[in-house]
């Protein structure tokens, strides 16, 4: 099988300092891999070098397109990339805020990138956003509500529904359930769980919840400054640490 | 009328503001940054129309301006004198007689011809502009043709209040590549931006001019299910009886009374003098 992402000797600086260092690493269709690390370990500088938001020193970045086959993205052109980024690419900010359009209704939100690949029906791209409302659990009745009404909870579900509704095959989170209450996030995490398996999506969740990933992750990578100290099955790296950095990150974990 | 030269710009200013208008002509809808100079009115008068229109106005010009429609409105009486004083052109307010001719937020109902030039003023050229507040990214968006966000504002319309709600600068894509802002024309004149005459638009404060040239493609952007709707007023010129034009609603007294009359004096005056008339035609004599 071919890797969706294949990611090799990615490396980012900022002057003299390492935003990450020499990260390879392959992700195969319908895999979701969690990247974990403490605060300025690289983890996110690494999601924005692979998501195109950043542009990485070196390295090469090959995404599975659905055209052509294999390509490294960090060499094609600006409009193919920016035309990946709104269709088979999904990106989950942390804050909500940053993701969403907030003086647009939630349908608007929802619609943009139906209406950027060229969906010109409006009664189409309705039905699609009410049905992508019902699918992250949010009333379809606040359709035409703006994002400054909801919750927090609610904006990050308006935000991934937003994301994922031109059927994306990768989605980049970063801390995608940071700064919500625990209660919420549980069921954030249950909902993402269902969506990931639901349409086979290949997922990338940077986080610094190991809860998170032992939820949602297949595989994980542990990073500590800008580089990969262990990566591994989840289970395995969790109960089993073998690098000293991980075993403290797990250590540090209060148990329930 | 010796202490200026030929309206009012120096030749170097109008020999470069000649190049930004024919990039514009080459590249329809793109925006031409220029270097916009101070004129002696204030942004928001038509201060980049006015350079246009000195850029291409000839010694045998007619010239005719016109401010909601009107010829005799402040803002386009100080324009007329001010190139009358500055080039010394005819002027007349004839649309039919008229070489150039500087338009705010109207176009005239009479279709123009091709030895004809209307110069818009523009106040606000970016039509992406209350949807994406950076600059750098605004122009990305055009030069990639990432249109997605102009829709969301049509849709946006529609949801809130089931119908495109937008009725004056009303997106258009010319060309079948740029999307411009017509400048705050009502949408009911659209369909005449596909016209024998070239079109030019200047923004002063803004430092922008584009151009439509004669015979270029101008949609309006719509959905497939609601398609764009040049409305007017459902009435016809109280005064010529003409129920094809644009027109303005004038509150007669404080019972209610009104009357309806063409936005386009000189088309109205037109239809009055071969003899038409309206409802309410011996109102206002």
């Amino acid at each position: 099988m071919t890797p969706l992402l294949q990611v090799r000797n990615v490396s980012k600086r900022y002057g003299s300092r390492i935003g990450c260092a020499e990260v390879s690493f392959d992700l195969y269709p319908g895999e979701v891999m969690g990247i974990v690390g403490e605060s300025g370990s690289g983890k996110s500088t690494l999601l924005n070098c692979l998501a195109g938001k950043l542009t990485p020193d070196g390295g090469q970045v090959v995404f599975d397109t659905r055209m052509d086959g294999p390509v490294d993205t960090l060499t094609m052109s600006e409009p193919q990339r920016r035309m990946l980024g709104r269709t088979d690419w999904a990106f989950v900010h942390q804050h909500a805020r940053d993701g969403l359009r907030m003086g647009v209704s939630a349908g608007g939100n929802i619609g943009e990138r139906l209406m950027a690949v060229g969906e010109r029906h409006y009664g189409r791209i309705r039905g699609q956003a009410t049905d992508w409302l019902d699918r992250v659990e949010i009333d379809q009745a606040r359709i035409d509500d703006r994002p400054e009404a909801f919750s927090g909870g609610m904006q990050q579900r308006l935000q991934i529904a937003r994301n994922l509704v031109t059927g994306p095959r990768l989605a980049f989170m970063d801390e995608p359930t940071g700064g919500l209450d625990v209660s919420v996030q549980a069921r954030l995490l249950d909902l993402l769980r269902g969506l990931v398996r639901e349409m086979g999506l290949s997922a990338l969740i940077v986080t610094h919840d190991l809860a998170v990933v032992r939820l949602l992750a297949d595989r994980l990578m542990v990073m500590k400054d800008g580089r990969v100290v262990e990566a591994g099955l989840t289970d395995q790296v969790l109960d089993d640490p073998q690098h000293a950095y991980t075993q403290l990150l797990v250590s540090s974990v209060l148990q329930a | 009328m010796n202490a200026y030269n030929f309206a009012y710009l120096d030749e170097q200013t109008k020999r470069m503001i000649r190049r930004a208008i024919l990039k514009g002509l080459a590249v329809p809808g793109y925006q031409v940054p220029f270097a916009s100079r101070e004129m002696p009115m204030p942004y928001g008068w038509g201060t980049g129309g006015v350079q246009v229109s000195a850029a291409i106005l000839t010694p045998e010009d007619r010239f005719k301006v016109i401010d909601q429609g009107a010829d005799d409105t402040t803002n386009a009486v100080s324009i007329r004198k001010f190139f009358e004083r500055t080039a010394g052109v005819a002027v007349t307010e004839r649309t039919i007689e008229a070489s150039v001719i500087q338009t705010r937020h109207r176009i005239p109902e009479t279709p123009l011809r091709e030895d004809q030039i209307l110069v818009y003023q523009v106040p606000i050229p970016e039509p992406l502009r209350f949807l994406e507040p950076r600059e750098t990214e605004t122009r990305k968006m055009h030069s990639l043709q990432e249109y997605g966000l102009m829709h969301v504002k049509l849709y946006e319309d529609i949801s809130r209040h089931g119908a495109i709600a937008t009725s004056y600068a009303y997106p258009v894509k010319v060309a079948g590549r740029y999307v411009m802002d017509p400048s705050p024309i009502p949408k009911f004149d659209n369909p005449k931006l596909e016209s024998d005459a070239i079109q030019l638009f200047g923004a002063g404060r803004e430092q922008r001019i584009y151009a439509v040239p004669p015979h270029t493609r101008v949609v309006s952007l719509d959905f497939e299910d609601h398609p764009f709707d040049p409305t007017k007023a459902d009435h016809s010129c109280d005064l010529c009886g003409a129920d094809d034009s644009y027109l303005d609603e004038v509150i007669m007294d404080d019972a209610g009374g009104r009357m309806f009359v063409c936005s386009d004096a000189d088309y109205c005056r037109d239809r009055r003098e071969a003899g038409q008339s309206g409802a309410k035609a011996g109102a206002l004599s």
